[in-house]
């Protein structure tokens, strides 16, 4: 899968979407933008807290798109989602074993790093890798009723869209409804 | 009693979470916090409280992050490009640690570093060292969140001693 195709069936379903700094964010905004969707500009790292914090305090169903190399920039919020348990909050975690919006340097789950056992040793019991749309698909259908992490298979690369031309507090006002 | 007295102001604030790592000077307050109605996510870094924050305050509640003063330096990034880069309002308490009356000389660098650090961020601080200064901490509280500013409060460990 390119992480296109990810975003594209994320963006099919109904909810919130958080969505990691860079061209995830742009590809997101150019294929699909929507009030509900939260662009990082910055705090790499951080879409999945940003993730629980939405989920722990709001009802609807929170998609969380991160990356390798963002996770690995931030294990501990695997441990920190496993024991806070809420029903509302999927993570895709975008695994394309390369940092894509800074050249594709590697990362190191291209090498011996398996971010699906990590995240079941540090406490997650649902935890899907999806190689394909149809595993994607399918993975994401079960998200509705309770909270999964889905490790997405991608190829490297972006595509070639526009930056995000919102400011930063417009992104966040229309986001919560103002 | 000083950890009641600072929790109520707290609630009263109508903080809805609070992100936390211990420190020893923290550890009655973050056992208030665990009997009042607010609450308490303990994270693994100072950082990632600040993104959960960030969530919280989407979902439009109010976040609080306690920590020493030590885990500033772990979430400079995360305040300035996600907090302050969107206008999202934050309570930030900290232990103050370094300073007089201060056993581990790790503490010292970080303690004297971190309010020229906030202050070259351009975020509101201020210093607790005793009850009476508690007075006013309420109305800054509110108008950090009225006003979608961070504001960080050091407490001094000479706000516990006095009670003693």
């Amino acid at each position: 899968m390119k992480r296109i195709d990810i975003l594209n069936e994320v963006s099919k379903c109904d909810g919130l979407i958080v969505c990691n700094i860079g061209f995830p964010s742009r590809e997101l905004y150019f294929l699909n933008d929507r009030p509900e969707n939260f662009y990082m500009l910055g705090s790499m790292g951080l879409a999945s807290s940003i993730g629980l914090g939405l989920a722990m305090s709001r009802e609807e169903m929170v998609f969380v798109v991160d990356g390798d190399g963002s996770i690995l920039m931030n294990l501990g919020t695997l441990s920190t989602l496993a024991n806070n348990k809420t029903d509302n909050l999927c993570l895709v975690i975008v695994d394309n074993g390369s940092y894509g919006s800074t050249g594709g340097q590697k990362t190191y789950t291209s090498g011996k790093t398996d971010l699906e056992m990590i995240a079941r040793g540090a406490g997650n019991s649902e935890v899907v890798r999806a190689k394909n749309k149809e595993d994607l698909s399918a993975a994401l259908s079960k998200c509705m009723k309770k909270s999964v992490i889905i490790i997405a298979e991608a190829e490297p690369g972006n595509e070639s869209v526009p930056i995000i031309d919102l400011e930063p507090v417009e992104i966040k006002n229309r986001f919560m409804g103002r | 009693m000083v950890d009641k007295q600072i929790v109520d102001i707290i609630e009263s604030s109508g903080i809805d979470i609070v992100l936390s790592l211990p420190c020893n000077m923290l550890s009655g307050i973050m056992d208030e916090i665990d009997r009042c109605k607010i609450k308490h996510v303990s994270v693994c870094r100072e950082e990632e409280g600040v993104g959960i924050a960030a969530g919280v305050l989407l979902a439009g509640k109010r976040p609080m992050l306690l920590m020493q003063n030590s885990g500033l330096g772990n979430c400079v990034n995360a305040l300035m490009s996600l907090t302050s880069l969107y206008e999202m309002p934050l309570l930030i308490m900290m232990s103050h640690r370094g300073g007089e009356g201060e056993k581990i000389s790790a503490q010292m660098p970080m303690g004297e570093a971190a309010p020229l650090i906030l202050d070259s961020m351009k975020i509101d601080h201020i210093s607790i060292a005793g009850i009476n200064e508690l007075e006013g901490l309420k109305t800054d509280i509110d108008y950090a969140f009225e006003n979608n500013e961070i504001l960080a409060v050091f407490l001094k460990r000479g706000l516990w001693h006095e009670t003693d």
